[in-house]
């Protein structure tokens, strides 16, 4: 196993030493002659707009934590897949048990809209229900429910 | 010895970036910091033979914990009037529980008697661990999607109250 792990130690060497000579090396031979142009924030050719300290929507840390329970089901899938072969389809059966009931999940907040990413504003009712937040599909039978009162859209990135 | 360099360059990885984690004026640095620390732990494991243990540890607290922290970082509110993000406040308190905790742990680890065995080196442990887990522990590995599933349905519904 250290054999093993020795090499991938190789790996993260010559890694560091890829992203540490060019660097260095530029240090040592470009000139340096900084201007305001030069000195601004690389977004791809693009002018930079605003600051990166913004306050980010709250749905980024949705697709974060689906995406982390994902993962565990990920790191859970190797070691089946190492001892699939022994065990044959008892394996199988338990594996597409486990998977299934993750899938209920998905399901779950696909249908309910979670993964929409643009969502409306429609004036409803009173209180917490004055501005109801709905996704797309769900405008249809909103507005056969309780007419069309206009509805707006409710941001796309950020908050 | 090659491994015993090793071993105390992945232990300066992980104490040098938590040093850096908590000393840094800038949460992102601090964040970043925190990526190197976690993935000296990983390094950690290998050396003790935990080979799948240090992959959870890369793919989980490296690929998706820290992310959360980054967006936690992100998320936060008026992020934007917060220039210097944590100053010392308190430091003589703070030293103070800081030293009997210090002393506490110290204690702990020269008193416990330890076992000091060479690890005999084994080829991987995933298959064992995939063998325990389908046949011996089969009902905790499935009453472990139920966990993940109601996590995964608690973030929907917060997510939906802050919209």
């Amino acid at each position: 196993m250290y054999t093993n792990f020795g090499t991938v130690f190789i790996f993260v060497i010559i890694g560091i030493i890829l992203v540490a000579f060019p660097l260095l090396l530029q240090r040592i031979l470009a000139p340096s002659r900084k201007t305001p142009d030069k000195l601004t924030t690389y977004e791809c050719g693009e002018d930079a707009v605003g600051g990166a300290w913004i306050q980010f929507n709250i749905r980024f840390y949705v697709v974060a934590l689906i995406f982390i329970i994902f993962d565990v089901e990920v790191i859970l899938l190797f070691p089946w897949a190492v001892v699939y072969k022994e065990l044959g389809l008892f394996a199988f059966v338990e594996m597409m048990i486990f998977l299934a009931i993750l899938s209920v999940g998905l399901i779950y907040i696909w249908r309910k809209g979670d993964l929409d990413w643009v969502k409306y504003s429609v004036p409803y009712g009173r209180g917490r229900y004055k501005k109801l937040k709905i996704v797309p599909k769900q405008v249809p039978a909103v507005v056969a429910e309780i007419g069309d009162r206009g509805s707006t859209i409710v941001d796309v990135t950020t908050s | 010895m090659g491994a015993d360099i090793i071993f105390w360059m992945v232990v300066a990885l992980t104490v040098g970036s938590a040093f850096l984690v908590v000393l840094s004026q800038n949460l992102i640095y601090s964040a970043i910091a925190l990526l190197f620390s976690f993935m000296g732990v990983a390094g950690l494991y290998i050396f003790m033979m935990a080979d799948f243990i240090a992959a959870t540890q890369i793919v989980i607290y490296v690929g998706g914990i820290l992310v959360l922290i980054i967006f936690g970082i992100m998320l936060t509110q008026r992020i934007r009037d917060v220039r210097i993000s944590h100053t010392s406040m308190q430091r003589g308190i703070g030293g103070v529980v800081v030293t009997l905790i210090f002393l506490g742990l110290f204690r702990m680890i020269t008193g416990s008697p330890w076992h000091f065995e060479a690890i005999p080196e084994v080829e991987g442990t995933v298959s064992g661990i995939g063998k325990l887990l389908m046949v011996e522990y089969l009902l905790p590995f499935e009453v472990t999607s139920v966990l993940l599933l109601a996590a995964l349905m608690g973030a929907a519904m917060l997510s939906r109250r802050g919209d």
